[in-house]
């Protein structure tokens, strides 16, 4: 019996391994001989190396080597996003620091022994002597003339400065306006905190000179490029297996010193060497998302036309360039400043600078969620500005419907949306114009509570290839997939993409089923290892759907035409004349004469009677490269209550009204929602990095980093609408990253609202109770 | 993660645990606390001894006084009816321990042996005068709860002693309550308040107060106490001794980054009458 498929809310099929602990991941795979790798951390944030003695190291039982930086034999790691005509520079990203540290954590030596214990031992037992010196965290502060310089090729501490933008025009918009309101906003440093940390093991052949790399990654493909580029060896030489991968947000994109030194090591030792990172280690080394210093200033008319929004951004690097980093606060985050809003003039000039802080790169939304939050952010200032309900100011605004193509100031081109349906639909759940009332009722009575409206759209299903290059991306972003159905109808779908947790084996064999008419436990999607899968680019960007989806959906319906022929052929009808449902073909009028598909395949595979010109077998591949980005869209609300004796907010509703296109799996998609929402919030109310002024990171587990829990949420309400995209062949758009977009600026500004009679306009995030309670005695003083 | 090199040893008695303990050794009862901080490195004891087999360490009593045995789980002590009775307080802060995790697994003794000012019972035990008893290879000694909690992370233990028991006077004619303000990170207490009152018709004939979590100790507070004693609890009682309680606690103040000495100073008062309402509600 076929399970029935699109649109429906199976349960994911990922999910018994995963809470059973039946689950196999790059910790579990055990190698015999195996040796453990610990790595020498720096304690400064900025010093120079004067000297290393391994000798009492090297002397410890069990231990077999102790390496530095002088004595490794690897490129550097290369920085994978180079951004045009932003004099970008690419500061040396040595596996091991060389002569200098640039963060806590910066690696120092690497020591291999036999065991984990032994190993960490004799890396607290290697003697560093550093000269400390004076460290910046702050990337505003890392630009300005006379902070400590980290690169010496990099002058200023400016690795780009990214503003493709017409300054005139924007200038000229911004001097006609009736009002311009600005605000300095900080996007706080945060740590992707995947519930697996990083892990590497490598081992190599000698004999047949192969490295297998198992390793916690989002993309194996690339992984084993940047491997295979860093130590030298041919590509087709590197394996790499992401096996089960317990998350990522975006934190295992980038190849890491880590995984190039395991790979050496297994080289030069002819052993297999493992590394497993500890949870301390992850918030210390792992890269972190966000931080920037945003100067904001939007351009309206006294009657609530929104005219222009301009930044300068500041944006974070840490001490060295990651992978994709410079791609983040500006192709990732400049073109979405207008959002879903009839805005003409953007202009942004996003500055990307060095500091003492660990590395940055994508964190789900990546430069998405800060566009959106200052989007946002001065949207509600506007509105109070001019005396303007917020919500009724984003009415005023939207983007009015449309269905194929939408080009806006900031040089996209939407692809389609109805933001004014996913809005009002929204306003509706909220019951907004009543909670105004009520609103007012409580503040007579002494309570605060406060209602935040976020509009949003976003680009995802990253994307056209021809872009990619465009914008400097060293990569293709198309996605690869071979649907291969053996001879008794079974399914295996072979995919470059790479899901860590987002339920894509049981989406994508819902569209395959959906398809081909296999039935849904039939079909397996294989993903993960770079020997057994054909090429991608990994899954980020919430498009493992969009364009994963797409190569599948192409792919069936390659095997479907081919079915149909065959079928035809073996019931001796004409090929017009065959009929299709739910996995059978038959001839029209004749409908007791039937193939099914499983029949068909086996057909295929003895090909003992095939029609003229026709190959054997039942397999397609399809290489698919989407001709645009995906924009899914929606309206996100909240509602919270202030308890103005000690600052902590309570988060009582939460409504999302979502636009991803036709949902294949809505279980999976209001899972997706849940979870980014609550990851947006806890930005919001919670989660944020701490450095001292020596950037020494005082959140460095979560004791002090602080979580979201489930306590802290109400039920969400959750709404949608569907909008295809006009391009994609079965219409999805992804949707993994919109709850963590949308949330943000959605809770921040509902408790500014509450705020508002207390006389309190700004507060940096986390909006922690301590930070609300000291505003409100500012604001009352 | 990976914690330093040190021998295991597993007493089945307290003589046998007294005689094993070395200098450089820590006794090891739930482990809730010990454990996290060897495995991040921060200490890195030579031995342990595990006490957790003890039995005579571990149950709770109600003759006249409440005691409870070292080893006793703060799910124990929460699900307790003697305690729920003796010393609500009590019940309710060991209910709010962590997690229901680290409650089946952390002990009473453990927890007041590492002494962390922001953990829930020492709050209680100090409001309501328990009494600390204490074996050593000298023999056995009592102090009481103000006492024992010197400062930060540091009691009255001397090396190699080990806590047997805490006892309670019986509170079962007070109204007792323990408030957490909740650090929204660990959960630790960013202040929690234990009030315990006798009450008159409407009068507070007696009141014991204790804030933790925003000093470096548990701390009693007499201010706070004398402004409640004798009152009605009306309003300006309680905005007298929340006032009170922020000088009791003063010289105490503890802190984070996140959440100042100042602010949790301020909660301080917040929540001594939120926990007066607890109480009395």
């Amino acid at each position: 019996m076929s399970t029935r498929i699109f649109g429906s809310g199976i349960k994911r099929r990922e999910d018994p391994r995963l809470i059973t602990g039946e689950a196999r991941y790059t910790d579990d795979i055990k190698l015999p001989g195996v040796l453990h790798m610990a790595v020498v951390r720096s304690p400064y944030a900025h010093a120079n190396i004067v000297s290393i003695d391994s000798s009492a190291a090297e002397a410890m039982d069990g231990v077999v080597a102790v390496y530095t930086g002088e004595d490794l034999d690897l490129a550097g790691l290369p920085t994978a996003w180079l951004i045009p005509d932003s004099d970008l520079k690419t500061p040396e990203h040595p596996a091991l620091a060389k002569g200098k540290v640039r963060y806590v954590g910066d690696g120092v030596a690497m020591v291999l022994a036999d065991d984990r214990y032994r190993a960490q031992d004799a890396a607290d037992a290697v003697v560093v002597e550093y000269e400390e010196l004076p460290a910046v965290i702050d990337p505003e502060a890392a630009a300005q003339a006379g902070a400590p310089l980290i690169h010496d090729d990099v002058e200023g501490n400016i690795a780009f400065t990214w503003a493709p933008f017409d300054k005139e025009a924007s200038d000229e918009a911004f001097a006609k306006a009736d009002v311009v309101v600005s605000e300095r906003i900080l996007q706080q440093r945060l740590l992707p905190t995947a519930m697996e940390p990083r892990a590497a093991m490598a081992q190599f052949n000698a004999a047949t000179q192969e490295l297998t790399l198992w390793c916690t990654s989002q993309n194996p493909h690339i992984h084993r490029f940047i491997i295979s580029a860093v130590t030298g060896l041919n590509e087709n030489r590197v394996r790499v297996i992401a096996p089960e991968v317990g998350g990522g947000f975006g934190s295992k994109i980038p190849c890491y010193p880590d995984e190039a030194l395991v790979s050496w090591a297994a080289m030069k030792l002819g052993v297999p060497v493992k590394w497993t990172e500890t949870r301390s280690e992850n918030y210390l080394i792992t890269i972190h998302g966000r931080d920037h210093v945003q100067h904001v200033e939007m351009a309206a008319s006294k009657d609530g036309k929104l005219l222009g929004v301009r930044a300068t951004v500041y944006a974070g690097m840490g001490g060295y360039l990651s992978t994709a980093a410079p791609g983040i606060p500006t192709i990732l985050h400049g073109l979405l400043y207008v959002g879903p809003y009839t805005i003409d003039s953007v202009y942004c000039k996003s500055i990307g600078v060095m500091t003492n802080g660990t590395p940055t790169d994508a964190y789900r939304g990546a430069g998405r969620p800060e566009a959106t939050f200052l989007l946002e952010r001065m949207v509600d200032n506007v509105a109070r500005e001019i005396g303007m309900d917020p919500a009724e100011l984003r009415r005023r605004n939207l983007i009015p419907a449309f269905e194929d193509g939408y080009d806006v100031a900031a040089g996209l081109t939407y692809d389609s949306g109805d933001y004014p349906a996913a809005f009002e639909k929204a306003l509706d759940m909220a019951g907004y114009d009543d909670f105004r009332q009520a609103q007012a009722d409580a503040r007579s009575r002494g309570r605060y509570l406060g209602i935040g409206v976020t509009a949003y759209t976003e680009m995802c299903g990253l994307g056209p290839s021809q872009v990619a290059g465009a914008v400097g991306f060293q990569g293709g972003l198309w996605e690869s997939a071979t649907v291969r159905v053996t001879p008794t109808g079974k399914v295996q779908a072979l995919i470059g993409a790479s899901p860590h947790g987002q339920g894509s084996e049981t989406t994508l064999a819902q569209i395959i089923s959906e398809e081909l008419g296999f039935p849904v436990e039939d079909i397996e999607v294989v993903h993960g290892d770079t020997t057994e899968t054909p090429m991608g680019w990994g899954t980020y960007g919430s498009r493992t759907t969009p364009v994963t989806g797409a190569a599948l959906a192409h792919a069936s319906r390659k095997l479907k035409d081919k079915a149909r022929v065959l079928a035809a052929h073996l019931m001796e009808a004409n090929v017009d004349d065959i009929e299709y449902a739910d996995g059978s073909f038959s001839v029209k009028g004749s409908p007791d004469q039937a193939q099914s598909i499983q029949d068909v395949a086996l057909m295929a595979h003895l090909a003992w009677n095939m029609p003229e010109g026709m190959d054997p077998g039942f397999e397609e591949s399809q290489f698919y490269d989407p001709p645009n980005f995906v924009y899914p869209f929606g309206t996100h609300i909240a509602i919270v209550e202030v308890d103005a004796e000690t600052g902590e907010i309570e988060l009582q509703r939460y409504i999302a009204v979502d636009d991803c296109g036709p949902q294949i799996n809505p279980e999976i998609v209001a899972g997706q929602i849940h979870g980014g929402v609550v990851q947006g919030v806890a930005q919001a109310l919670c989660e944020g990095v701490i450095y001292d002024d020596n950037g020494q990171l005082l959140t460095g587990t979560m004791q002090d980093y602080c979580m979201p829990k489930a306590d802290m949420f109400p039920n969400f309400e959750l709404g949608e609408t569907v909008t295809p995209s006009p391009h994609h062949p079965i219409g999805v758009k992804g949707v993994g990253e919109t709850g963590t977009i949308a949330s943000t600026p959605t809770v921040y500004n509902a408790v500014l609202d509450a705020l508002a009679p207390l006389g309190v306009d700004q507060i940096d995030m986390p909006l922690t109770s301590a930070k609300v309670w000291g505003a409100i005695q500012a604001a009352r003083s | 993660m990976w914690p330093n090199k040190f021998e295991y040893t597993r007493a089945g008695s307290v003589d046998e645990a007294l005689g094993a303990i070395s200098d450089e050794g820590k006794f090891l009862a739930g482990g809730h606390s010990l454990l996290p901080v060897m495995k991040l490195r921060l200490d890195a004891p030579e031995q342990l001894v595990d006490i957790g087999g003890i039995d005579s360490l571990r149950g709770i009593s109600a003759n006249g006084e409440l005691s409870i045995g070292a080893t006793t789980t703060h799910a124990e002590i929460a699900a307790s009816a003697d305690v729920q009775a003796m010393c609500a307080g009590l019940a309710s802060a060991c209910g709010q321990v962590g997690d229901q995790a680290v409650r089946n697994f952390g002990t009473i003794g453990g927890n007041i042996a590492h002494a962390d000012p922001a953990s829930d019972p020492p709050t209680v035990l100090v409001a309501c005068g328990a009494t600390v008893h204490i074996q050593g290879a000298g023999g056995a000694r009592s102090v009481g709860a103000e006492d024992f909690f010197v400062d930060l992370f540091e009691t009255a233990l001397d090396d190699g002693e080990l806590i047997t028991s805490v006892s309670l006077p019986n509170c079962s004619d007070c109204q007792c309550a323990y408030v957490k303000f909740p650090h929204p990170a660990s959960r630790y207490a960013i202040v929690g308040v234990a009030v315990c009152l006798k009450m008159d018709g409407d009068t507070c004939a007696s009141a014991d107060v204790a804030v933790g979590g925003a000093t470096v100790k548990a701390v009693k507070c007499a201010g706070a106490e004398a402004a409640l004693a004798g009152s009605t609890l009306d309003d300006a009682a309680l905005s007298a001794a929340a006032e009170a309680v922020k000088a009791d606690i003063g010289d105490w103040l503890a802190g984070d980054i996140a959440y100042p000495e100042a602010y949790r100073q301020q909660m301080a008062g917040v929540f001594l009458k939120r926990a007066v309402a607890a109480a009395t509600g």
